[in-house]
C-alpha cells in the first residue's frame, strides 16, 4: 500500500505540496500532486470501511453541489463524502432547461459566491464552464464534469483503484476503450495515468476517437483485439444510447461485436487483467455482464467505493487554506 | 469659392504610385494635381504617412466609432444583418444612414432570407446601393443553388462574396480539430471543411466565369486552391483578417472566448501558409472582419460563445506590423487595405491619383499603444490581440476632403 510511483508527496511540506486554489482539470497537475491526492484517498478508504468515529473537519462549512447537468451516482458519491467530513451539503439541481445556456451561468456563480459557499461542486454539460465559474468565485471548486472536457475525480478514483489492486500504475498497460470523442473521463485518464506513467492504449472507432490524441502520449487502437493484447488493465466507456443509432457507430450489435468485452475476449487476449467502468453500463453493448460481474477482475463497485474517498480527499484537502490547517493556512 | 485642402510634407503612401515624400492637394473633395489655391487650408504632415482611406470589406456591424479609430472610411456589411439584405428597402436604408462620414457598400443576400435556397433580387438590390451579393456567414449547400447564384450574378456582372466552409464538416464545430480542441474538449472539424467548399466554389465560378470573391480564406489547401485557380484565369479575389496570419489555435487555450472565431482558428502550418499566401499575392484584401460582441455573448463556456472579433480598430496596426517585420511593402499593404477593395466593389477609390475621392487617413506610423478590450473605441472590445503591444495610430482623418472628428 501506499507505493508511490513518484517522489512521495511527504517530503513537501504543508501547502506548497498542493497550491492549487480549484480542481478544475488533472491538466496542470504535477504527477507528485496526483499522488499526494490518491495518497490522502487512501486514508479515506480504511476510515470508510471501519466507520469510526464521524469526522467533523468540515463542520460548518457549506458545500454546494451545482450540477447543470443530470447525474445520480457523481451528485450522490460528492453528497456522501461531503457528509462524511461533517459539511452541510446542499444541491442545486440546475436543470437544463431552466438555465439556458451560459446566460445565467455567470449570474449564477455569484448567487453561489454571494451564498457564501466554502465549496462548490460543479458539473456543466459545456466544455470549460467549471473554469469559467471558477474564476468569479472566492472558495474552492471542484469540477465534476464540464463537456467533454474533463472529469478529474474521476480519474483520480481510477488511478486509486488501478493502485491499490495492482500496486502501482507505472509501467501497467492501461487499454481505454470506447467513445473517446464525447468522453470527458477518456481526458481526464489519460492526463492521469501518462502522468503517473502507465502505457496508457487508447481503443475506438475512428468516428468516435478524438483527433490528435497521440500527441497526448498514447497509442491508439482501432482493433480492440490487437488494443487489449497482454493489457493489465481494460477500462471500457459508456457508448450514450443516442449514438448508438448510426450516427458515429451503424448499431449496437456491431459495436458489441468489434468492441464488446466480452469473457472470451478477455480471456484470450488478456488473461487476469483488471476490468473496469465508470458507469453507469450498457450490460451487452461495450461489456459482457459475465466481465462486468467478475468475481476476481472486475474493480468496478470498488471504483464507486474508491469514488467517495477520493471526494472526501478533495474536499479535505481544497479547504485546509480556508480552515487555516496548519502548514496551509 | 472651392474649398481646398493642401497636405504637405508627407509620406505618400499610395497603391497605385508608389511611396513618396510629397504633398497632396484636395479640391471639392476630390484629389487634384498642381498648385494649391492660396485659400486652402494647410496641414503639415512632416513625419507621418498619408494613405488612401482604409475599405473593410465584409464586417458583420456598422461601428462608426471602430472605423473612425481605425482609419476606416467605407465598409462593406455583409448581408446577416436584421433585417437580411434581401430586399431593397433595407439596402438603401443602410447604404445612406452612415454619410457623410461613413461610406456603406453593402453585400445583398445572394438567397432570399440567406436560406440558401431561392435567389434574391440582386438587380434591385444593386440598384438600391448594393455593390455585391454574398452569403453571409452561411455555405450554400446545394451546389445546384450555387450554380444558379453564379449564373445570375455573372449576367449582372456582380461579384459574389462567399463564406467558405463545408456545412456538413462544419457543423456544430467551435474549433479545428488538432491538439488544442481535444485538449479542451470542444468539438471540432477538421480544416479540411474550407478547401471543399472552395474547390466547389471555385469549379462552379470557372464555368460560370461569374466573379468570386472569398470573403476569409485560412488554410494552406485554401490558398494552394485559389492560387492555382487565379493562374488558369478563374476570376477569384481572396480575402483574410489579421487574425489567421497572426495567430494559431492555440490562442483558444484557457477557453479564451475571444479567440472563438468563424471560421475558427487554424494550425501553425496554415498561419505561415497564409503569411506565405500574403507575400506571393494570392490574398487579394484585407479586412477586419469586425464582429462586436459584448460579454453577455463572450462571458460563456467557449462552445456556447458567439463567434467573432471586434478588429476594426486594430486592422490598422497589425497590419502596419505586418509590413514592419517585411512581409509585404506598405504600398502593397494600402492594395490590400484599399486599392484592393475598391476594385472588388466597383468602387473608383482606393488610391491617391488625381481624380479620386478625397478619402485618405494621416498615420504615426511608429505610435506606441496597447491592445486593450476593455477600452478599444467601437461597440465591444472583443478582439483575440487584448494586450497586444502595437505601433501606429490614424491621428487625422478626411472623407471627400473634409475632416472626420476623431
Amino acid at each position: 500500500m501506499n507505493q508511490s510511483d513518484h517522489r512521495p508527496a511527504t517530503l513537501i511540506p504543508g501547502g506548497a505540496v498542493f497550491p492549487h486554489r480549484h480542481l478544475t482539470g488533472i491538466e496542470g497537475l504535477e504527477p507528485h500532486e496526483i499522488t499526494f491526492l490518491l495518497d490522502e484517498a487512501e486514508t479515506w478508504v480504511e476510515a470508510n470501511r471501519t466507520r469510526a468515529a464521524p469526522d467533523q473537519r468540515l463542520a460548518g462549512f457549506t458545500q454546494i453541489n451545482a450540477f447543470f447537468e443530470n447525474s445520480t451516482r457523481t451528485l450522490l458519491s460528492f453528497e456522501i463524502a461531503g457528509k462524511r467530513l461533517g459539511a452541510d451539503v446542499v444541491n442545486m439541481h440546475a436543470a437544463q432547461s431552466s438555465v439556458k445556456k451560459g446566460e445565467t451561468l455567470i449570474d449564477t456563480a455569484m448567487t453561489l459566491n454571494a451564498m457564501r459557499a466554502d465549496v462548490i461542486v460543479i458539473r456543466h454539460m459545456s466544455s470549460g464552464a467549471v473554469r469559467l465559474i471558477a474564476d468569479k468565485v472566492d472558495c474552492p471548486v471542484l469540477n465534476a464534469g464540464d463537456g467533454r472536457h474533463e472529469h478529474p475525480t474521476q480519474a483520480l478514483l481510477d488511478a486509486l483503484t488501478i493502485r491499490r489492486r495492482l500496486g502501482g500504475v507505472a509501467n501497467k498497460r492501461v487499454v481505454i476503450c470506447g467513445d473517446l470523442l464525447h468522453s470527458r473521463v477518456a481526458r481526464s485518464n489519460i492526463l492521469a495515468l501518462t502522468a503517473l506513467a502507465a502505457e496508457v492504449r487508447v481503443c475506438a472507432p475512428s468516428t468516435l476517437m478524438p483527433p490528435a490524441i497521440e500527441r497526448f502520449g498514447v497509442t491508439a487502437f482501432t482493433d480492440f483485439d490487437k488494443a487489449i493484447e497482454g493489457a493489465d488493465v481494460v477500462m471500457m466507456l459508456r457508448l450514450q444510447t443516442e449514438r448508438m443509432a448510426g450516427g458515429y457507430v451503424p448499431s449496437t450489435r456491431e459495436y458489441h461485436l468489434r468492441y464488446g468485452l466480452t469473457l472470451e475476449r478477455l480471456n484470450d487476449r488478456a488473461p487476469g487483467a483488471l476490468v473496469m467502468h465508470p458507469g453507469p453500463m450498457n450490460r451487452g453493448v461495450e461489456i459482457d455482464s459475465a466481465v462486468a460481474d467478475h468475481v476476481e477482475q472486475s474493480a468496478i463497485t470498488e471504483q464507486v467505493q474508491m469514488g467517495v474517498a477520493v471526494r472526501m480527499a478533495c474536499l479535505d484537502v481544497l479547504t485546509r487554506r480556508a480552515r487555516k490547517v496548519e502548514g496551509w493556512a | 469659392m472651392t474649398q481646398a485642402l493642401h497636405l504637405t510634407n508627407a509620406r505618400l503612401v499610395c497603391p497605385a504610385g508608389g511611396e513618396r515624400d510629397g504633398e497632396l492637394l484636395i479640391v471639392d473633395g476630390t484629389i487634384v494635381s498642381g498648385e494649391a489655391p492660396s485659400h486652402a487650408e494647410r496641414v503639415d504632415c512632416r513625419g507621418k504617412l498619408l494613405a488612401p482611406g482604409i475599405i473593410d470589406v465584409g464586417v458583420a456591424r456598422i461601428d462608426r466609432a471602430a472605423a473612425r479609430a481605425g482609419g476606416v472610411v467605407r465598409v462593406a456589411p455583409m448581408p446577416d444583418q436584421v433585417p437580411v439584405l434581401d430586399e431593397p428597402g433595407a439596402v438603401q436604408r443602410l447604404a445612406l444612414i452612415g454619410r457623410p462620414d461613413l461610406w456603406i457598400h453593402p453585400i445583398a443576400a445572394a438567397t432570399r432570407g440567406l436560406a440558401g435556397t431561392d435567389l434574391a433580387e440582386m438587380a434591385i438590390c444593386l440598384s438600391a446601393g448594393a455593390r455585391a451579393v454574398g452569403t453571409g456567414r452561411g455555405w450554400i449547400a446545394d451546389s445546384g443553388v450555387m450554380h444558379r447564384v453564379l449564373m445570375y450574378a455573372r449576367d449582372l456582372d456582380v461579384v459574389v462574396v462567399t463564406h467558405a466552409e463545408d456545412g456538413g464538416l462544419a457543423a456544430g464545430a467551435v474549433a479545428t480539430e488538432g491538439e488544442t480542441a481535444t485538449r479542451l474538449g470542444l468539438p471540432s472539424a477538421p480544416a479540411l471543411a474550407e478547401p471543399l467548399a472552395i474547390a466547389r466554389d471555385l469549379m462552379l465560378a470557372e464555368e460560370t466565369g461569374a466573379r468570386l470573391h472569398l470573403r476569409c480564406v485560412t488554410t494552406a489547401a485554401g490558398f494552394a486552391l485559389v492560387r492555382a485557380a487565379k493562374v488558369r484565369g478563374v476570376r477569384v479575389t481572396c480575402g483574410v483578417t489579421p487574425a489567421y496570419l497572426l495567430l494559431s489555435d492555440n490562442a483558444m487555450s484557457d477557453f479564451r472566448t475571444f479567440a472563438h472565431l468563424s471560421p475558427p482558428l487554424r494550425s501553425e502550418d496554415d498561419r505561415k501558409a497564409a503569411l506565405a499566401a500574403l507575400a506571393d499575392g494570392t490574398i487579394d484584401l484585407l479586412c477586419s472582419g469586425h464582429d462586436p460582441r459584448g460579454p453577455e455573448e463572450k462571458r460563456l463556456p467557449f462552445a456556447d460563445a458567439s463567434a467573432g472579433a471586434a478588429d476594426a480598430a486594430t486592422l490598422l496596426p497589425l497590419a502596419l506590423g505586418l509590413a514592419r517585420d517585411g512581409r509585404v511593402t506598405l504600398t502593397r499593404l494600402f492594395g490590400l487595405l484599399a486599392q484592393g477593395p475598391a476594385a472588388l466593389l466597383g468602387l473608383e477609390t482606393g488610391t491617391l491619383a488625381a481624380g479620386m475621392p478625397g478619402d485618405v487617413i494621416l498615420i504615426d506610423e511608429h505610435a506606441p499603444w496597447q491592445i486593450d478590450a476593455d477600452r478599444l473605441p467601437g461597440k465591444a472590445g472583443n478582439t483575440p490581440f487584448d494586450g497586444l503591444p502595437v505601433q501606429g495610430r490614424v491621428t487625422a482623418m478626411w472623407k471627400g476632403g473634409r475632416a472626420i472628428a476623431g
